[in-house]
């Protein structure tokens, strides 16, 4: 099939289509520039502040689903057959407000308004999929939204009420979920897509074959999947991003299937596609879970990407080098396996050539006598990068600790094992002491850096301190060790 | 045509801000949301990568030869003069010529047919720099002696010196508190259309339009008849759109009358956090003399800040800390000095709280050396150094200001009281007894707040009141929105004073053209001044129309009453567009220019004497904390709070003032760091890796009252009191909450001394410094 040359989606309720599309353009600059859709705010253009928060529905396996995200770092390549769903698509006939605003307006939950429409929108996201939501469930909808007038108890107060002024049943988008989608169905015509503006080249391969043969024939190109890293390498440090070859709508790398020798996760699958099945198999996961990012970019980034950047901070790394994952390297027509722990060569390096790319991500199947643990540490709790992440996978049989993988971010050039410490607890008893022992170690296996999120003596100290709290919390002590969220 | 009364789906207790609806449909317009005419150009800065530098050759031919570029703009093109220092101190220039002063420094802006264009260009520039040694910080300023950017104050009362050396017990000590960031969610930007003759019009995003008009005049050399500036509204402001916009304001407009185009001018968030100035940081040192019930004998204390390379508003700021250096407590003998440095970094400036925060919190500092080196609760001491009442010998400021308005003390035990702080404060120390990994904090903190500015001429505002023939009403004042809901309160004091319904007002948007000479919209002074400029035109207009309906139907002037949209005149009623109607038929004069300026007040900075303040503004907190001792990480528990708002204007607005005070005041105290490395660049300038709080932040259980006894004694409008800054220094009681925790590890008995902010790394290192010292 020849390739198309045009994106199509949904804005709205308005069907466009587009050729025109650079490799770096973003969602929020068509909105605001092309359209003048200017509901939809610009605070920080990297996905941290969540005014840019509009909804993009797509087709999954699963069926149409919504999910915030930020406009300001989505690649507008990335739209076809997607549903954009603006602010100014919310208020029903003659401007009656949808139940969301109703209740913001009716609670107070604006002051000087600048937040206020990605806040709705997250709002709106999270009605739909639960229109009774506690405090909870509304902060963690709200992780990715700052509001720097309110101090965000009316917007909470507001959230709590969106149920008295409509039920989700009654709402637009729900109503027209089936032609919404035969609309979207139609645009999927399983065709490679290439794109051009001037110089600027952006192509969406058919499915995970064409991405394989797409790389060899490009192999510098920029692979993207959720653009939450990539995107700021657009909007931060205007960088030439062409030819860009996006991944996020091949569902078949999407997919997250657990099996009985564990859990095998598409290269593709966003933080939000892999939760449920990654926290059920691992349930030390949940919490840890709710620290990476906001919601928006949960709903954008993938596990892949996370990997495959190579960032010494990634939340990812450490938790999947304890868990013993490895991940599926692809080239052309050729895979290998490679355990995670050696793909981080050096900063800034990794074991990957160019035209090869991450196509699964596998984790074993929980195993028994295992003791897991997984930590990050940042200044603020939500919605930041970590100072240190930790992740520990002790095999403590009969009250001794048969072997023991822990593996620290923040810590190195790279996310890496704790070698030492591990070595030191190898054979000995499960006790405080022990780990308190191995804890010691560490400055033989890390030299942090000083930098704005912490110093050196910091990281050491938190890190250290981490040894205990394993143990402390695996002690049956009727007093808590760690700050529950709720 | 509309019936006005059938209007009222906005009740007249406490309506909704006024753009509420804007808001949550994203149709309030913010100056980057106005359709941009045909041929509108965008501007981009090009900055400094140097904190201190000569500039031996600035070569911008990349630059102009780039995609798209129209043209650049260097301080050799400015016709005017090439400054904005907003005090008159001649030393901010807009854009660097021979030297560089801050990392980000604006050097000149580059012109092009779009904004990523220009963006793109303003990257290209080759500038050869000859490195200076930069001071960076408080510290090298003050061992290099580099100077001041502005002159220092001293506050003396009594006989600090004698008295300290005599005080029972004496503490020496030393606190460090961090800058802040405003991160307001719209950033800084400046749209410009040019007209004819000399004329420009500059749609902003500025506290101060009065200001950004007499600076683009002043930069272009043209006239304030030649300038509008005209503010719809602000996507938060903070303080730091109050000087800052000027710099902005000009280069659009420099560009706009140089191309004769629509140039628009918005940095990228990074450039706008960078470039712009933020609160001061302090280092304070003081010495506190006390005795054995822990009331303060004496004190000295001195307050120096990193001003950064220019003067700006840092005089009055680094003044108002030492104004609030007293906080709610009485010092019998004192000396405050203010350390103004001179730093390479950005020229640091307004917000919320203006000073004031940093000199509050070096007060409960003291009260809390003093608590715990008596082993005492915080509380007592507090209460043991409140300000007494007038003619009990404990009632004068160290500026001489007698407090004759103190509500601090029934302010406090109310308190007290609905927080069950008692009960509370034991079960904390139970828990912690119990010496496990989470300990907690509980801390009751007090504010006092001076409102008006220190500058006494900016006690002033104007506004303008037209009643149109169909009895619609135009409402336009000096001050500007940012989300305070300051439109519409003073709104509702129209409709007020009208006795029509808040839906007849139409607020406009502010602009220089309708008001002439105003105050930055800041000092909380948005309603008190403006309120009563708007009342006084009201007034006006009504006194005409009383003598107007008392000739026409013969009654006497005390027989009329304006109210639910009616006019009773004697046995007679209609409707107030009837009375109007028939007003303007008689040619009655319908439009009213309305002034107002603050009384009492004065103030001798040299003698360090007067009444810099008409009133005083009071509130209290309980915050309660839990950390964890391992990692240092935090969580607010509750807090609750009592802020004294005077006779409230708006509850629900003032209440919600008071809520997202605090939160700010929390992020200050907690993760909010500025960053800076060692060649003098910030590093956290963006939400990124600057974190304000999060819906996840703020305290689980959190009440907040108004002081609903509380009226201002002075004739203030309405009786009511400033409401902005004064309750984020209610954030202080997290601090003290987590520094309680922190003193757990060791018993109580050595007062951690956290510095601000208090990240969990703090918290951490502060707990483990601890533990060394009880080991």
């Amino acid at each position: 099939m020849q390739p198309r040359s045009e994106i199509r989606f949904l804005l709205n309720d308005t069907e466009v289509t587009t050729g025109a599309v650079g490799a770096g353009d973003t969602l929020l600059d068509m909105l605001r520039l092309e359209r003048r859709l200017t509901g939809t705010k610009e605070g920080c253009a990297e996905g941290d502040c969540g005014a840019c928060t509009v909804l993009v529905g797509r087709l999954s396996e699963a069926g149409l689903r919504y999910e915030p995200v930020n406009a300001c770092i989505r690649l507008a390549a990335s739209l076809d057959a997607c549903h954009v769903v603006t602010i100014e698509h919310l208020s029903g006939p003659g401007g009656r407000l949808h139940p969301v605003q109703q209740a913001m307006v009716e609670h107070h939950g604006s002051q000087c308004g600048f937040c206020t429409p990605g806040i709705v929108m997250s709002l709106y996201a999270l009605w739909m999929q639960n229109a009774d939501p506690d405090e909870t469930e509304i902060e963690t909808a709200l992780q990715g939204n700052l509001c720097r007038c309110t101090g965000y108890a009316p917007i909470i107060r507001a959230a709590r009420a969106v149920t008295r002024y409509g039920s989700p049943a009654e709402d637009a988008l729900n109503r027209e979920r089936a032609a919404v989608t035969a609309r979207l169905t139609a645009l999927r015509d399983g065709r490679r897509v290439e794109l051009r503006r001037g110089d600027s080249r952006a192509i969406l391969p058919a499915d995970i074959d064409d991405l394989a043969r797409v790389l060899s024939a490009h192999p510098q190109a920029t692979l993207v999947a959720g653009a939450t890293d990539v995107g700021l390498w657009v909007t931060k440090f205007l960088k030439d991003i062409s030819p860009v070859v996006l991944l996020g709508h091949l569902d078949a790398l999407r997919r997250v299937e657990r099996g009985p020798e564990g859990l095998r996760i598409g290269a593709g699958a966003s933080y939000s596609d892999s939760e449920a099945a990654l926290c059920d198999a691992y349930p030390h996961l949940r919490e840890f879970w709710s620290r990476i990012a906001g919601w928006q970019v949960r709903n954008m980034g993938t596990i892949g990407g996370n990997i495959a950047n190579g960032s010494p901070i990634g939340d990812m790394p450490p938790v999947l080098i304890a868990l013993g994952a490895e991940i599926v390297l692809r080239h052309g027509e050729n895979r290998r396996r490679l355990p995670i722990e050696d793909f981080f060569i050096e900063y800034g390096r990794q074991d990957i050539v160019p035209g090869e790319f991450i196509e699964e991500i596998h984790l074993p199947a929980p195993q028994p006598d295992r003791i897991h643990a997984a930590y990050k540490i940042s200044k603020r709790r939500d919605e930041d990068i970590s100072s240190v992440c930790a992740a520990f996978n002790l095999h403590v049989e009969a009250g001794r600790i048969v072997t023991a993988r822990i593996a620290m971010g923040g810590m190195a050039g790279t996310p890496k094992r704790a070698a030492a410490a591990e070595a030191v607890l190898r054979g000995q008893p499960w006790s405080e002491a022990a780990l308190v022992a191995a804890a010691e170690r560490l400055a033989e296996d890390f030299t942090p850096l000083a930098d704005w999120r912490a110093s050196a003596e910091y990281r050491l100290s938190v890190a250290r301190n981490l040894f205990r709290r394993v143990f402390l919390e695996h002690a049956g002590l009727a007093e808590p060790v760690r700050l529950a969220r709720a | 045509m509309k019936d006005f009364t059938e209007e009222t789906a906005l009740t007249q207790t406490d309506p909704r801000h006024d753009s509420a609806v804007k808001h949550v449909t994203g149709r309030a317009e913010y100056a980057d949301d106005i359709p941009e005419p045909v041929g509108t150009l965008h501007a981009y800065l090009g900055l400094s990568t140097r904190a201190h530098a000569r500039i031996r050759a600035i070569d911008l031919t990349r630059v102009r030869g780039a995609a798209g570029v129209v043209g650049v703009l260097s301080a050799a093109d400015i016709p005017g003069i090439n400054d904005v220092s907003p005090t008159g101190r001649d030393d901010e220039a807009i854009f660097a010529t021979d030297k560089v002063e801050f990392w980000g420094q604006p050097i000149f802006a580059v012109v092009a047919e779009s904004r990523d264009a220009a963006r793109r260009a303003a990257r290209l520039a080759e500038i050869d720099y000859e490195d200076l040694p930069p001071l960076l910080d408080i510290d090298a300023a003050r061992a290099a002696g580099d100077g001041y950017v502005t002159p220092p104050l001293t506050l003396e009362r009594g006989e600090p010196g004698p008295a300290l050396a005599a005080a029972p017990h004496r503490i020496r000590g030393r606190m460090r508190v961090g800058g802040q960031d405003h991160m307001y969610l719209e950033g800084h930007i400046a749209f410009a259309l040019p007209g004819e003759d000399d004329d420009v019009l500059v749609h902003s995003s500025t506290q101060h339009p009065s200001e950004a008009q007499h600076m683009v005049a002043r930069v272009l050399g043209i006239r304030s008849n030649d300038v509008t500036v005209n503010v719809r509204r602000m996507g938060g402001g903070f303080g730091g759109k109050e000087t800052q916009m000027n710099l902005f304001c000009a280069v659009a407009a420099l560009a706009a009358k140089r191309w004769n185009r629509p140039v628009k001018l918005r940095p990228d968030r990074d450039d706008d956090m960078q470039a712009t100035g933020k609160r001061h940081d302090f280092v304070i040192d003081y010495d506190v003399g006390f005795d054995e019930t822990g009331r303060i004998t004496a004190l000295d204390g001195e307050f120096a800040a990193r001003c950064g390379f220019s003067s700006d508003l840092s005089g009055p700021v680094t003044d108002r800390a030492l104004f609030h250096a007293d906080n709610a407590y009485f010092y019998p003998n004192v000396r405050l000095r203010s350390h103004p440095l001179r730093t390479n970094t950005v020229s640091n400036t307004a917000f919320r709280g203006f000073g004031g925060p940093q000199g509050v919190i070096a007060a409960e500092r003291i009260i809390e050396e003093i608590a715990y080196s008596l082993g005492k609760d915080t509380l007592e001491v507090r209460r043991a150094n409140f300000y007494g009442q007038p003619g009990d010998g404990r009632d004068l400021t160290p500026y001489h200001q007698s407090v004759e308005d103190n509500v601090i003390g029934r302010i406090v035990d109310e308190l007290e009281a609905s927080s069950d702080y008692q009960a509370r404060r034991a079960a904390v120390l139970a828990h912690n007894a119990r010496g496990g990994v989470i300990r907690r904090g509980i801390a009751l903190t007090p504010v006092k707040f001076g409102i008006s500015f220190t500058a006494t001429w900016y006690n002033q505002a104007g506004a303008l009141v037209h009643v149109y023939n169909d009895g619609s009403i135009h409402l336009n004042h000096g001050g500007t929105e940012m989300g305070q809901g300051l439109n519409t309160k003073i709104a509702q004091i129209v409709a007020e004073a009208f006795g029509v319904e808040f839906g007849r007002v139409k607020i406009t948007r502010t602009t220089t053209e309708k008001v002439p000479n105003t105050s930055a919209t800041a000092a909380s002074s948005g309603s008190d001044l403006n309120g009563m400029a708007a009342l006084d035109a009201c007034q006006q207009i009504k006194a005409r129309l009383v003598d107007f309906a008392a000739e026409r139907w013969g009654v006497a002037p005390e027989a009329i009453r304006f109210e639910g949209g009616r006019v009773h005149v004697g046995d007679t009623t209609m409707r107030f567009e009837e009375l109007i109607g028939a007003a303007y038929m008689a040619r009655v004069q319908l439009s009213a220019a309305g002034f107002y300026k603050t009384p009492k007040i004065h103030w001798d900075r040299a003698a360090g004497k007067g009444r810099p303040f008409y009133y005083f503004a009071y509130g209290a907190s309980v915050s309660e904390v839990s950390i964890d001792t391992l990692t240092g990480e935090y969580r607010v528990e509750r807090t609750d709070i009592l802020h004294d708002v005077g006779r409230s204007l708006n509850a629900e607005l003032d209440i919600g003032q008071v809520g997202g005070a605090f939160v700010q005041g929390m992020g200050w105290l907690t993760t909010e760091e500025l960053w800076w490395d060692k060649a003098g660049q910030l590093r956290t300038h963006a939400p990124s890796t600057y974190k304000i709080p999060l819906a996840s932040d703020r305290p689980r259980v959190f009440n907040v009252a108004l002081a609903d006894w509380s009226e201002n004694r002075e004739p203030t409008i309405k009786r009511s009191k400033a409401v902005g800054e004064p309750p984020f220094m209610l954030g202080i009681s997290v601090f003290e909450a987590l520094s309680m925790a922190v003193a757990s590890v060791a018993d109580y008995r050595v007062c951690p001394r956290l510095d601000a902010p208090a990240t969990p790394e703090r918290v951490l290192m502060a707990v483990e410094r601890l533990r060394g010292a009880r080991a």
